[in-house]
């Protein structure tokens, strides 16, 4: 089947006509118009490559009851994303090859985008002893970003030897930074809103120093760095500072750091409960600026599925963790593009190119974050820039509903999603899956 | 009012009005029938998720005066320790037709989340959350100094007035103190001046947006100040030399605490002449107050808890009865 998308404009900029043929972008301009193929009216739409997100919690293997892979990567493409990176932190952890392409399996089947599994980079997540990270590399998962996400490797012998342990396959290592000592029963930002209602602080301070501690390591070992959700001001000036020396390393926001604030934490409702946890408005805005200037390289979701019973809780009963696939394109284009600040391309680069080339996806037959030209796989994403649309949690696809967003008025909306040429959302709805989705 | 989960839900006006319908209350109970009728046929639920056999007690003896069933539903641990969560016990009470519910919870914030989650309609008082408020702890407080600092011959329980130029000195562990927090604000709505003093591990970081003054001293306080009301504040045992479990002390030791920030006898004649002693209880005789302080005649924390039953019933009569009236 093939797809003429009209009219529609690549990277917000001249209106052309995109032929998506056999997988791959066949056509632009008038050579496009060819009998046969199915025509999407895109005037006025926004094309950018798929999105990849580099931090994404599937839940599967071991609580299926808050969401699967099939149910994951359905959220994730009506979020425009083709291709998610899923984190280790499962039930059994992602510590083995086994553990790995089961779930790289489970995304072949389900067919709404590719999975890239994320290994652990100790056994169990356990910081003691390193997991089999070559095993994880060389199997069919392909394995190149390796993290304990969730927790934080914390002693920085075996974040050294994992850092130059991966070189040999050019992964690497996406740090949890949180001083764990610093933070023992933290429920939230430690600041005057902490000090007022009475939570235990989780100061700045434990992500930064971990963060200088390992930019440090890397340019020692020369290895690659990669920052999971960076949350303070002073993390991003540290990231700055280690990029002028030339560091190798990059880093990333969520779009809830992006757009939510600690002050939100008054209503006491676990559903503003999340790690690293919301900061100051201080904070917010030098993530917005890292963002723009390109010290915060990517924005990745830190989608975090819970179900209902771990939100409808008292606070420091609540699980940590928020959704954000289906809704964090159209919280950068509320934060970042409406307010003049990056452009659809900067959001292409942030959303798509640069964490597909981070996670080493950006090559080979299953290329992610590639740009919108003639041969390129057909990964692409349209974007209504102008629609305005209110986050309602119970229509989202995602099993959970933990989402912070409800309520909330937000600018720009995914209309259609093509993974290699096959539209797995069309009309801002779920599609069909590539291979009709055998496992679900 | 609908609840009361916070000192902070209180402005002047009406945190006066509450002192005084106290002390309307603590009349009564001079008499030799203490018990009103005000209450009768509604239901009080203390729902207590952490010991606190003083407060559920004070707070059971004001419905009981107040001619209230009371309802005890000591639910200790019952959420955390994943057994009845915190809403399925909210919708029980609910279906009993609790009218109001008075919350201990070890979380900061349970109350707030039981008066705002639609799980049950009843009012909700709050007795003490993890490190938040304490907010009739605050009232008897000020009820306290009201009697003691502000009354006169004529007006003994200064009925109608507020703490305006007192300065009251609140020592000891702020960062985990609900009374703390408390205090700082009602006291500050009824206009005294109030000064911190700790050593600055048990001082929150983002202290400096509070309506107070902080201090590390406590000698320089006390001369330097002259307080007119001084509380010493509780030290839990696990927070000085560490948990056992790998957490570090906030103090050295208890001997170093008693030294720097103990109430003892010297610093009992530095106070004052007409300076309160204050301790909301239970006391660690040796360790933040000594026994000269605790037992000196200045020492007003007996009287706290006598005053604790009066201001009790005042909030459940302004959440109860002031709705049935509203209602006639």
């Amino acid at each position: 089947m093939s797809y003429l998308l009209r009219g529609v404009a690549p990277l917000g900029g001249e209106p052309t006509d995109l032929l998506l043929d056999d997988g791959r972008i066949a056509a632009t301009g008038r050579e496009a118009r060819v009998a046969g193929a199915t025509v999407v009216d895109a005037d006025g739409l926004v094309a950018l490559p798929g999105l990849v997100d580099l931090h994404t919690h599937l839940r599967e293997p071991g609580r299926e009851d808050a969401e699967t892979v099939a149910s994951g990567t359905l959220a994730a493409a009506v979020g425009g994303y083709t291709a998610v990176h899923a984190m280790a932190n499962t039930s059994p952890v992602a510590d083995t090859a086994g553990v790995v392409e089961q779930v790289w399996r489970l995304g072949r089947a389900a067919g709404w985008a590719d999975v890239f599994p994320v290994g652990a980079v100790s056994v169990g997540l356990a910081g003691e002893q390193l997991a089999e990270l070559g095993a994880m590399a060389h199997s069919a998962a392909r394995v190149r970003v390796f993290s304990d996400d969730g927790h934080c490797v914390h002693d920085p012998v075996l974040m050294r030897r994992a850092l130059e342990y991966v070189k040999a396959f050019d992964g690497v290592i996406a740090q949890h930074a949180q001083e764990p000592r610093l933070t023992r029963g933290a429920q939230m930002h430690e600041g005057v809103v902490s000090a007022e209602i009475g939570l235990t602080g989780w100061p700045a301070v434990a992500e930064e120093a971990i963060i200088a501690r390992d930019v440090l390591l890397a340019q020692h070992v020369g290895s690659r760095l990669h920052v999971l959700h960076v949350s303070t001001a002073g993390s991003v000036d540290l990231v700055r500072w280690a990029k002028s020396r030339g560091i190798a390393v990059t880093a990333e926001a969520t779009p809830h750091h992006l757009m939510l604030t600690d002050e939100l934490a008054r209503s006491y409702d676990p559903l503003f409960k999340v790690n690293p946890p919301l900061r100051t408005a201080e904070d917010v805005e030098a993530l917005r600026a890292g963002l723009a200037d390109g010290t915060i390289d990517v924005v990745g979701t830190d989608h975090a599925p819970h179900s209902r019973e771990d939100k409808d809780c008292e606070w420091a009963a609540g699980a940590f963790g928020m959704l954000g696939l289906e809704t964090a394109l159209s919280v950068v284009a509320t934060l970042m593009v409406e307010t003049g600040r990056m452009s659809w391309a900067d959001v292409a680069r942030v959303m798509s190119v640069a964490p597909a080339r981070i996670g080493r996806v950006d090559d080979g037959p299953f290329a992610q974050g590639r740009p919108l030209v003639v041969g390129e796989p057909a990964n692409v994403v349209l974007v209504d820039p102008a629609a305005r649309w209110t986050v309602d949690p119970s229509a989202l696809s995602s099993l959970s509903k933990n989402t912070p967003y409800g309520g909330r008025e937000l600018t720009g909306r995914v209309v259609a999603t093509f993974l290699r040429g096959h539209p797995t959302v069309l009309d801002s709805r779920p599609a069909t899956p590539v291979g009709g989705g055998a496992a679900r | 009012m609908r609840h009361l989960l916070s000192a902070a839900d209180l402005d002047r006006t009406g945190a006066i009005e509450l002192l005084d319908i106290a002390a309307r209350m603590a009349a009564t109970q001079e008499r030799e029938i203490k018990k009103l009728p005000t209450l009768r046929g509604r239901t009080v639920v203390n729902l207590f998720f952490e010991d606190s056999t003083r407060t559920r007690i004070s707070f059971e003896t004001a419905a009981k005066r107040l001619s209230a069933d009371v309802i005890n539903f000591s639910a200790k641990g019952s959420s955390v320790s994943k057994g009845e969560s915190l809403k399925d016990t909210a919708l029980t009470l609910q279906a009993m037709g609790a009218d109001a519910v008075v919350v201990r919870h070890q979380a900061s914030g349970a109350p707030h989340r039981l008066a705002h989650s639609g799980w049950l309609s009843s009012a909700i008082i709050n007795a003490g959350d993890g490190t938040h408020q304490h907010p009739t702890q605050a009232l008897l407080d000020a009820f306290t100094m009201r009697r003691h600092l502000a009354g006169s011959t004529d007006n003994p329980d200064g009925v109608g007035l507020d703490l305006a130029g007192l300065h009251v000195a609140i020592v000891g562990d702020v960062l985990h103190s609900r009374v703390a927090r408390s205090n700082v604000q009602l006291l500050h709505t009824l206009g005294a001046r109030v000064t911190l003093v700790a050593p600055p591990t048990l001082v929150p970081v983002g202290v400096e947006s509070w309506t107070c003054d902080t201090s590390y001293h406590l000698d320089d306080v006390i001369t330097g100040q002259q307080p007119d009301a001084i509380m010493m504040l509780r030290v839990q045992r696990e927070r000085m030399g560490g948990d056992g479990g790998g957490a570090t002390g906030f103090f050295p030791s208890p001997l170093e605490y008693t030294r720097e920030f103990g109430l003892d006898a010297r610093r009992l004649a530095m106070l004052p002449e007409h300076a309160i002693i204050m301790h909301p209880g239970p006391m660690n005789r040796g360790l933040e107050i000594s026994a000269d302080a605790a037992d000196s005649p200045r020492a007003v924390i007996v009287e706290q808890v006598a005053n604790g039953v009066a201001v009790r019933m005042a909030v459940l009569y302004l959440l109860l009865a002031g709705e049935r009236e509203a209602w006639a």
